[in-house]
């Protein structure tokens, strides 16, 4: 198996090549409230699924541009990792899916009254996507849709 | 993507970022940059502390008071 540092060098390669569009804009939502009153979901492209969710699909020329549901009261060392990345590590989020996913960090700081509380549902997708259209034109819109329904406030992602 | 199409829906977002050349193109609205290895935006598994560290850091950037697009590095000597 490649070290981390070869395949951490590899994916940067690959990234200097990534096709995505250089933005000369930036949309910019502020925040309006103190973070205690906030409700917050999370998001991450380590293509997390639950068991009786349908895997990912690795055979999309392009990438697996779809998304799950995770429900917040899921315990998230049950999730299952469907990332089709070669050169993404995820021997550490197997060990601690917090590493990607840091529900159990929120949920202590909702526990500690630092966040106002967090939303129902949390989403992941998967990264490794080469072609993005169905992402920036459908799915990604789909999730902020679903945010917005559930008076969302904050998101806070994790792309790996 | 993902974050400018939430943020473009009304929705306030901050990143974890491993690779910032990839996040100057994109240019999403506040992200913190780690230097850490693919797979680990939270820096390292089972370390509660720097998982905290690195989401406080975020977190902060969500009331930083300069005009976004925002990437900020971690700042690691915070974590003793």
């Amino acid at each position: 198996m490649a070290s981390i540092f070869k395949l951490d060098n590899l994916y940067r390669f690959f990234m200097k090549a990534y096709p995505v569009k250089t933005h000369t804009d930036t949309p910019i939502t502020p925040l309006n409230k103190a973070l205690t009153d906030c409700r917050i979901a999370l998001i991450t492209t380590a293509g997390l699924y639950l068991n009786e969710q349908k895997p990912y699909n690795e055979r999309i020329i392009g990438g697996d541009c779809s998304y799950r549901e995770i429900p917040n009261s899921l315990e998230i060392q049950s999730l299952s990792h469907g990332h089709r990345s070669m050169v993404y590590d995820t021997s550490g989020a197997k060990n601690d899916v917090n590493l990607v996913f840091p529900l159990d960090r929120f949920r202590e700081l909702e526990d500690d009254g630092k966040i106002g509380s967090l939303n129902r549902r949390h989403f992941s997708f998967m990264g490794s996507i080469t072609k993005p259209k169905p992402l920036i034109n459908e799915t990604a819109p789909e999730v902020a849709q679903k945010l917005e329904d559930d008076k969302v406030d904050v998101v806070f992602l994790t792309p790996v | 993507m993902i974050q400018r199409a939430v943020e473009a829906a009304g929705i306030t977002t901050v990143s974890i970022t491993l690779d910032d050349s990839i996040t100057k193109r994109v240019k999403p609205p506040r992200a913190l940059h780690v230097s850490y290895g693919f797979g680990y935006p939270l820096g390292e598994p089972d370390n509660i502390e720097l998982q905290h560290a690195i989401i406080s850091e975020a977190l902060e950037l969500l009331t930083d008071a300069a005009s976004p697009p925002i990437l900020i590095p971690f700042q690691i000597e915070s974590v003793s």
